[in-house]
């Protein structure tokens, strides 16, 4: 039997913006960041929330982590009511702001632990315990003294990891992990969380643009628009049904009509440049790059793999499926 | 509360890491601020250079005032005045770090941003006011003591509220710091002087709104063994304390309804 361990039921959250009206009056307007939202979220599972920006996707993890209080509607995490009991809920759950660091900035990455571990309280042994753990998982040992402003990305990103995860919560949101990272730092994350979520059964819960996070992370994504979610379930079918287009940008030596080739379709054309659109399962980019190759002459060429953002919107286009 | 100590010592002990790194800034800024504050006393002598007596005050009395006023203001500006960098940490998205900890959120704040530099401003305020006590000509009880000490306890805790006031406004204001200054900064140099040199309103303020009289002059007419000009209420002048303790429990309130504000609206 699985335990669920988030839970939300018909959750709202409602700002209040003021927009210009005239040279100096405001108008009121209510905004629905987060609009009639329910789900659920069992123990130990590993959960992609993806949508793009505005969608509402920080505006919930803000509700679940007890920063914000929903207008109305009912959260629940670890069987805490998150906006009553902030403090208690702290010590269970971890939190990566990808773009703002959590660590002490002047001081070596060593000392934000020490000092992390005596803000959240965590025993001694246990401390070590993690340390030791984590030391070697993310290999932190080269850079554990060396100050956080000095570290590159990918180190600060292991860090941050550690410092969400040392006092074994049971849930660990974290938005755009992977953002920024160079390939090698990618997969050390990736293996990182896998690891994590299969031996201390951690759940998790991330915000990314990378569709590729999701495809080696999580069996289950949610994604968002406008304060709605709009699909939920597994990552093969979203594939399946929208993600798998690609695009082939190509520079041709001198600017011509759309090229004509079986299993593309040109989407745009600027100049010299061009932008066919196909299917990875029905056809690979390199026989694609043949086709286009005895057609005309070619000076470059970019595969682009497709984005988050326009998944979603073409799914948001199709109706809500 | 044995525990929550211990934390701040740690994250304050980090902030002294943190500033010794930069220590010629360090160095520089704490100079810096001895001599700015000095230069203040220098011109309460100048003043007395004109006059013999301000309001009935003596060179000395003035200085117990400016003593007095200058360590319950650098105490509240060493421990509390972080509280200003509240509008930085809500813009930068930082003070969401602090909501998902399990602390208080003005904890953290005040924790976070300890600045040990500021403590040339406490040197001079212990310095002006050691040289005063020696000087006034009165004899030194037990009591009289006590009441200083206390004092500058009291009017610490007055300052700090102010500065917990004035940051919570920021959770509704875009950035009301110059406001709080005028309070703060301002009010530092206001308790520097006998009340009775202010006009009507601004000595109703001092007493009734923003209890700042209670920070020096009043327990300075204890101290000094001088006559009350407004009231003939001989407990008033004991009264800082009471006034610290009400002045707190405002400073919670406002703070508590503004993070409520913050978590209902995000900003």
């Amino acid at each position: 039997m699985t335990q669920e361990l988030i839970q939300l039921r018909d959750v709202t959250k409602t700002f209040t913006v003021a927009r210009k009206a005239g040279r100096v009056r405001r108008r009121f307007e209510q905004v629905h960041a987060v609009d009639h939202i329910s789900f659920t979220v069992a123990q130990g599972t590993m959960v992609g929330y993806i949508g793009p920006n505005g969608a509402g996707k920080s505006t919930t993890i803000k509700m679940l982590t007890g920063i914000l209080v929903p207008t109305s509607g009912q959260v629940r995490v670890a069987g805490l009511e998150p906006s009553r009991n902030r403090v208690e809920l702290a010590r269970r759950i971890g939190v990566v702001f990808g773009q703002r660091t959590q660590l002490w900035w002047d001081l070596p990455l060593r000392d934000s632990f020490d000092l992390l571990r005596s803000i959240y309280r965590v025993p001694g042994a246990r401390h070590a315990r993690n340390m030791a753990a984590f030391t070697e998982l993310l290999d932190l040992a080269p850079f554990l003294d060396v100050p956080v402003r000095q570290l590159s990305l990918g180190q600060r990103m292991r860090g941050e990891l550690t410092a969400a995860l040392l006092h074994d919560p049971d849930i660990v949101y974290l938005d755009e992990p992977t953002i920024g990272l160079d390939v090698v730092s990618k997969a050390q994350v990736r293996d990182f969380l896998t690891g994590i979520n299969r031996e201390r059964g951690t759940t998790v819960l991330l915000t990314t643009h990378d569709l590729s996070d999701i495809e080696r992370l999580c069996r289950r994504i949610l994604i968002i628009d406008l304060g709605h979610v709009i699909y939920d379930g597994d990552l093969p079918t979203i594939r399946r049904r929208f993600g798998d287009e690609r695009t082939l940008v190509v520079d041709l030596e001198e600017a011509g009509p759309p090229i004509d080739v079986p299993g593309a379709v040109v989407d745009r054309v600027e100049g010299s440049r061009q932008w066919l659109r196909f299917h990875g399962h029905q056809l690979s980019a390199s026989e694609l790059v043949a086709r286009v190759a005895e057609r005309v002459r070619l000076v470059d060429l970019a595969v682009e793999e497709t984005d988050i953002e326009d998944v979603v919107r073409r799914i948001y286009l199709t109706g809500r499926s | 509360m044995v525990e929550t100590l211990a934390v701040y010592r740690r994250l304050i002990g980090a902030r002294i890491r943190s500033q010794y790194q930069y220590r010629a800034s360090f160095a520089l800024f704490s100079v810096g601020q001895f001599l700015t504050t000095f230069v203040d006393f220098l011109a309460l002598l100048v003043v007395f250079t004109h006059v013999r007596q301000l309001a009935g005050w003596s060179v000395w009395q003035v200085a117990f005032l400016y003593g007095l006023s200058g360590v319950a203001f650098s105490l509240a500006d060493v421990f509390v005045s972080q509280v200003e960098y509240l509008p930085d940490h809500v813009k930068g998205g930082t003070f969401d770090h602090f909501l998902v900890r399990p602390r208080g959120a003005l904890f953290q704040l005040c924790a976070e941003e300890f600045e040990l530099r500021r403590l040339g401003k406490l040197v001079e305020g212990g310095l002006v006011l050691a040289l005063a006590c020696g000087r006034v000509g009165v004899h030194w009880t037990a009591a009289r003591i006590i009441v200083t000490a206390v004092s500058a306890m009291s009017g610490a805790v007055i300052f700090g509220s102010v500065w917990v006031v004035g940051a919570a406004c920021n959770f509704w204001l875009i950035d009301a710091r110059e406001v709080v200054n005028s309070f703060t900064y301002g009010g530092n140099f206001l308790t520097q002087y006998p009340l009775p040199i202010y006009g009507v309103v601004l000595r109703r303020i001092l007493a009734f709104v923003v209890p700042l009289a209670f920070v020096s002059f009043f327990p300075a007419l204890y101290v000094l063994g001088k006559h009350d000009p407004f009231t003939s209420l001989g407990f008033v002048r004991f009264l800082s304390p009471l006034v610290a303790g009400a002045t707190l429990v405002v400073a919670r309130l406002a703070w508590n309804a503004g993070v409520r504000h913050y978590r209902s609206t995000g900003s």
